[in-house]
């Protein structure tokens, strides 16, 4: 044995476990991701069964399985469950049990022993609604105007066909609080600035004060008209309503105004499951969210994440290039040469957080502030640029990613082979087309793997982006339609910060978590396919190379 | 490549051009570029420096009152600092515009031909003083500044403002009988509190009383009663000095007998008790002055020394307050005169007998200025609402005034550093909390705790990154077969990619509730997963050879895979009987109930794993290049002279790569600092100084993820966060360069091989 030990045999063997234990963890968190991921789409049976309460009665559960965890019976029996069973560990189901509104919690821990068998009765209607989260329970009528229209069995699809007409009316409203009414106050207070301007540089004459008057009316008119239609819409949206009957056996009404999709999971056949699949993860991709950001979509941070990266790489790209191509091929090639690129390297490392404190500090407060006062004293005391936004937070990420770019660029513009410069030369080309015209474009595959990693470091960057442009829930999109259609001084929302938010800053922990997982494994398919992207980019460009290297 | 073709015209000449433009211009942007990095750090420096610069005595100048008569008795500013206050001692209030001088109004009080015999001052803020009279009452004074706007907008858009200063009498205006006997009040103090005042006084033939008095008005009538009584309080031995009413009226404090202090407990004004004296100075030694710093809790206590001590009551364990010396300052360089409080920090201004000023602040236990305006005494002093203007009386020669500049008293090595006895607390301590409701509330802005929660947080992660990083990039660089190699190296190495938002998320939501379930299985598992690997490795050793050597070597790591995961579900489930047998069925409830150790269920474990993982590619990716760069030469000498692998790699293989795995741990210690979005989500975030791995922690960079879009921009907590951040930038930008010139000089070395 001892002699066993000294080969050493033991010690490979640990080191081996080191190398499965990394890589069973790293794979065990693809998966997870993946999995619970995945599923968030998929509808969910929902299950009746009857319940002893800790009271002893008995009653009716309906709801959705979410988790089984195993627990100790004494622990269950510590709170106040009166369970008959002699083993010491047993189950306990999380079951949604939706109906917040109604029954005030619509997540309840239960222990198997106090659940009855389960059923899936195919008539359990889902509904997913704008408030409140989810309902179940069973369709009892579809009324209009609070008269009874069908009931039982043809309710169902005269529900449906009244949902179809319930969500293109509600998308109306939505559009039309958006587009008109949105546009009429954004031109309204275009207006106040404008006046305030003048006032500000003293040339607000009488006449000029009644244009303004006037103007202000014209929209207010067009305001009132875009309100009464809108008035107009959901009046008729809230003509249908529906009656439901809940677990408890109460019967409650709930407009169609408020219902975002019905549907019956347990009645569902496969193709009918896919279908709804592709539905909901085209909801996620598309649409707002809702019910502060537990439900819905997560549109606006897709887009806000994207509208970041590009600016800055817009920013990030020529500055790095920039920056290498002095450092490789003009800068003198000393020990400060040296010092500047170790030290370029190693802002690679410097926390990301510095760079966001810098950025509120230099970018907002400084730059911003001095902006504001310099082109827009119209809106002080209101900051326009003295606010982070979207800019601020691209320039931030922008020097972030600086090092990364630079150290690409300058690795590609050393593989480039001295013979392929000297041929240059020595055919009369200058130093500038030498570069311009041979070297760069040899090394840009170099400078397109440093763009994607740039590019894939910021859309998971989170720490810097929460000082300096990132909120929970902005209001638009930093493109619009009003003038001047793009605007930067906007905040956005973000695919890391969202994920940070939901899973830590909702009040509903419970009932957001699977929508987390299913942002976590989109910013995890963008990053690791950026970067596979980047890793097959650089291994194309080293054997382009290897084979240019006898030439 | 100096040939002389710059002369040449025509088409050589714009190429020659474009050529020195392309240069200039990538040389400039270059440069630039290279610049605006290192603006960070001069950045960030820049906001750091004020915080330790000294405060500032600016613009002293004699200001001649217009008309002014008499002893000067009480000053006082209004918080626009435009117009301030003299009370003198013929019982004449003036108010007078504190940059010329000139007198606004000018108001004889209603004394009713009493002599002033006495005078106090209330709390700064409450903005009362009083007089105490030879016929044995007082009359109490307030001044009240009202704010107009006028209309007329300046030209930065902002309305005028116009404030009327005026006197009221909180007490009504005719002086109340303290003392029925009708002796002269010989000391005096008092404060005023919206519609309770009290008053504390010392007659003639040494009889301390208290007065209670309050307004009452009925909400429907509108009428109000006066209402008050007068209570001796027990005499006390000696020569009796300064009266101390706290601002909540809750205390009084005595000075007497040339060095003792006595405390009143007045929170029952009918049934007053002296709870204790103290002797707060040694024998020979004379309290001169005395003053409560702003909040009421604080004595500061001046000596005919010069010595400067602070004083409050702390509660023991059996909740009996007791007054406490807390701390001393830098002595005076004579008789300590005066001692003026700021209004709502814990700044306090002392002057000595010879005319010296010394700024300090308590907390901090800072001396912030020390200056001398001359030879003259000053007997009052003053501090504008913001303290951003001083006011003195000399004792012989004019008022002055001075420009305050200290904006950032609260920091000092002492604050950030050491433990600190705040107010209101049993003993000294680390304390992070920079902001409170209240105005005069004291900061504490100890970055102790947060530099041991980063330190802390760091080391669970290397515990767990350093052995399984490094130990797999010695077996994939150096034992592992060349296709497995390809398989594991860019998987491991991905995950540097993968957001820390995405970990930080896992880790709280996911892993902490799995650890608190299964604490005892998981302790399990980190134990048996080394013991697994020894046992499979000797189970492989018994089995027949012609079964071994069909499996090539080099692949042990993949037989290992099915192991690690076995042994992970068995010590899970194992985890459960344990559980109930030793741990009454959970062992977090254990450790929190019977061993009584503080558990958290976000705690270090969790972060260690989550940030120990997120740290695992940054080791790994390193120092599996530093191994296999190691010259095939030397290991091939060794196996040659017989060397068995293992010791080939012990002694030839770690020994050449050993600097590359320090840098490698010193790049993953540099991540480990920084991270923010890991530890903020997978821990408590309180700020902690505690070595379990069962409670949490609040790091530097937690800190300023969380605080600073709250932290008002250019104070001091502002200032401090980015302090934070200066530090973590120097670290980690010091750490990965030691990093990067260890592996410099290593490649070097291969290279010379």
């Amino acid at each position: 044995m001892r002699k066993w030990f000294k080969t050493g045999e033991p010690w490979i063997w640990m080191t081996a476990g080191a190398v499965a234990l990394s890589l069973v963890l790293v794979y065990a968190v693809i998966a997870l991701i993946t999995v619970r991921g995945m599923v968030y789409f998929w509808p969910k049976p929902i299950i009746e069964a009857s319940y002893q309460e800790r009271d002893g009665t008995r009653s009716r559960l309906i709801g959705e399985l979410r988790d089984r965890e195993e627990v100790a019976v004494a622990r269950l029996r510590a709170m106040g469950h009166d369970i008959a069973t002699t083993e010491t560990y047993t189950h306990r189901y999380l079951i949604k049990t939706g109906n917040k509104d109604v029954t005030g919690a619509d997540f309840r821990w239960i222990p198997a022993p106090q659940l009855g068998e389960f059923s899936h009765p195919p008539e359990i209607l889902a509904i997913e609604r704008h408030q409140w989260g989810n309902f179940y329970g069973y369709l009892k009528t579809v009324r209009e105007q609070g008269r009874v229209v069908a009931t039982d069995a043809a309710a169902l699809p005269e529900a449906l066909r009244r949902q179809e007409r319930a969500i293109r009316l509600f998308r109306e409203a939505l559009e039309i609080e958006k587009e008109p009414i949105g546009a009429v106050n954004h031109r309204l207070e275009r207006l106040r600035l404008q006046e305030r301007e003048l006032q500000l540089e003293e040339r607000l004459t009488e006449a000029r004060r009644d244009e303004f008057a006037r103007k202000r009316q014209a929209l207010d008119a067009e305001y009132q008209i875009h309100q009464q239609r809108l008035n107009e819409v959901r009046r008729a949206l809230e003509r249908d309503s529906i009656t439901v009957e809940t677990m408890g056996g109460q019967v409650v009404e709930i407009p169609f105004a408020k219902i975002a999709r019905l549907y019956q999971p347990n009645a569902m056949g496969l193709g009918q499951k896919i279908g709804f699949y592709a539905e909901k993860l085209w909801e996620f991709l598309s649409d707002d969210p809702r019910e502060a950001n537990t439900e819905g979509g997560i549109f606006p941070s897709i887009f806000g994440t994207v509208m970041m990266v590009l600016l800055m790489s817009v920013v990030v790209t020529p500055l790095g290039i920039m920056a290498a191509i002095y450092m490789h091929e003009y800068a003198r090639q000393g020990p400060l040469i040296r010092t500047i690129r170790i030290s370029v390297n190693n802002l690679a490392g410097v926390p990301s957080i510095v760079y966001g404190v810098f950025g509120l500090g230099f970018f907002v407060y400084v730059l911003g502030g001095s902006i504001d006062q310099l082109l827009f004293p119209e809106a002080l005391p209101a900051p326009t640029y003295g606010s982070p936004g979207i800019l601020w937070a691209s320039l931030t990420l922008a020097i972030l990613t600086l090092p990364v770019v630079i150290v690409a660029t300058e690795e590609g513009l050393a593989r480039v082979p001295r013979s392929i410069r000297e041929g240059s030369l020595a055919l009369g080309a200058s130093k500038a087309e030498t570069l311009w015209r041979t070297v760069l474009p040899m090394a840009s595959p170099a400078m397109m793997t440093g763009l994607i990693l740039a590019v894939s470091r910021a859309a998971g960057e989170v720490a810097p982006l929460m000082l300096v442009g990132v909120v929970k829930l902005a209001p638009s999109l930093p493109v619009d339609g009003n003038f001047p259609y793009l605007h930067l001084e906007r905040q956005f929302m973000h695919l890391g910060f969202h994920i940070y938010d939901v899973g830590f800053q909702s009040p509903n922990v419970e009932a957001s978590r699977p929508l987390v997982y299913a942002t976590a494994l989109l910013l995890v398919i963008i990053i690791l396919g950026l970067n596979l992207l980047a890793i097959m980019l650089r291994n194309r460009l080293r054997e382009k190379q290897r084979g240019l290297e006898g030439v | 490549m100096d040939h002389d073709i710059s002369k040449a015209g025509g088409y050589t000449g714009w190429r020659m051009t474009k050529d020195r433009l392309f240069r200039s211009v990538m040389t400039f942007g270059g440069l630039s570029v290279l610049i605006a990095i290192s603006l960070i750090f001069f950045y960030l420096a820049s906001v750091v420096v004020p915080l330790f610069m000294p405060a500032q005595l600016e613009r002293v100048r004699p200001l001649e009152i217009h008309g002014a008569s008499g002893q000067t008795l009480h000053l006082a500013v209004e918080e626009q600092a435009r117009i301030a206050l003299r009370a003198d001692d013929r019982g004449e209030v003036a108010f007078f515009a504190l940059d010329s001088g000139q007198v606004l109004k000018r108001e004889p009080l209603p004394l009713e031909a009493g002599g002033i015999s006495a005078f106090a001052a209330g709390d700064p803020a409450r903005r009362v003083f009083a007089y105490g009279l030879d016929d044995g009452r007082m009359l109490m004074v307030g001044a009240e500044y009202g704010v107009e706007f006028r209309d007329t907008a300046d030209v930065l858009g902002k309305p005028e403002r116009i404030i009327t200063p005026t006197l009221v009498y909180p007490m009504g205006k005719a002086p109340v009988q303290v003392d029925v006997q009708g002796r002269a009040l010989r000391q005096l103090s008092v404060q005023h509190d919206g519609e309770r005042s009290a008053a504390a006084a010392l007659t003639a033939d040494g009889r301390i009383l208290l007065l209670d008095h309050s307004v009452r008005t009925n909400p429907i009538t509108g009428e109000s009663r006066q209402e008050s009584t007068v209570s001796p309080l027990p005499p006390l031995p000696g020569e009796v000095g300064q009266l101390l009413l706290s601002v909540w009226q809750n205390d009084l404090y005595v000075v007497h007998d040339g060095r003792f202090v006595s405390h009143y407990d007045i929170a029952d004004k009918q049934a007053p008790r002296l709870t204790q004296t103290v002797a707060v100075a040694p024998e020979g030694e004379t309290v001169t002055a005395a003053a409560l710093l702003s909040g009421g809790i604080s004595l500061i206590l001046g000596t005919d020394r010069g010595n400067l001590s602070q004083w409050f009551l702390v509660r023991d364990e059996d909740n009996v307050k007791h007054l406490t010396a807390i701390r001393g300052f830098e002595p005076m360089p004579g008789p300590v005169r005066t001692i003026a409080p700021e209004h709502y920090r814990k700044v306090f201004l002392a002057t000595s007998a010879r005319g010296d000023v010394n700024l300090y602040h308590a907390t901090a236990h800072r001396q912030l200025l020390s200056r001398s305006l001359g030879s003259s005494a000053m007997n009052v002093a003053a501090f504008a609402p913001r303290a951003d203007v001083l006011l003195v009386q000399q004792e012989q020669g004019p008022l002055l005034t001075a420009a305050v500049l200290n904006d950032f008293p609260e920091v000092s090595f002492h604050s950030l550093w050491e433990k600190v006895w705040y107010e209101g607390y049993p003993e000294p301590e680390h304390v992070w909390q920079s902001s409170a409701a209240v105005s005069d509330f004291e900061p504490k802005l100890s970055l102790a705790p947060l530099t041991f929660g980063t330190l802390k947080a760091a080391f669970y992660a290397m515990l767990l990154a350093v052995p399984l990083a490094v130990m797999g990039a010695i077996f994939t660089a150096y034992f592992m077969s060349p296709r497995m190699r390809g398989l594991v190296k860019p998987s491991i190495e991905i995950m540097e990619a993968l957001p820390t938002v995405i970990l930080g998320f896992l880790a709280g939501l996911w892993l902490a509730p799995v650890i608190d379930r299964n604490l005892a299985g998981v302790l399990l598992a980190i134990l048996m997963l080394p013991i697994s690997f020894v046992i499979t490795a000797f189970l492989w050793d018994l089995l027949p050879r012609a079964l071994v050597e069909r499996v090539r070597p080099g692949w042990q790591a993949a037989l290992l895979i099915p192991v690690v995961i076995a042994v992970i579900y068995v010590a899970l489930q194992l985890g459960k009987p344990i559980d109930i047998a030793f741990f009454d069925g959970s062992m977090a409830r254990w450790i929190e109930n019977d061993l009584g150790w503080s558990y958290e269920q976000r705690n270090s474990l969790v972060v260690g794993i989550a940030m120990g993982f997120a740290v695992i590619p940054y080791v790994f990716s390193i120092s599996e290049d530093a191994v296999f760069s190691v010259p095939k030469h030397l290991t091939s000498g060794s196996l040659a002279l017989g060397a068995t692998p293992w010791q080939t790699l012990f002694y030839v293989v770690l020994l050449m790569a050993s600097p590359g795995i320090f840098s490698a741990i010193m790049v993953g210690m540099g991540r480990a600092v920084g991270e923010t979005m890991i530890v903020l989500m997978a821990t408590g975030n309180t700020a902690i100084i505690d070595l379990s791995i069962f409670t949490g922690f609040r790091t530097l960079s937690a800190n300023i993820g969380v605080e600073m879009r709250e932290a008002a921009v250019g104070g001091t907590h502002y200032r401090l966060l980015f302090l934070s951040a200066l530090v973590l930038f120097a670290f980690t930008f010091v750490v990965n360069t030691v990093a990067e010139l260890v592996r410099h000089r290593l490649r070097e070395r291969y290279k010379s091989l």
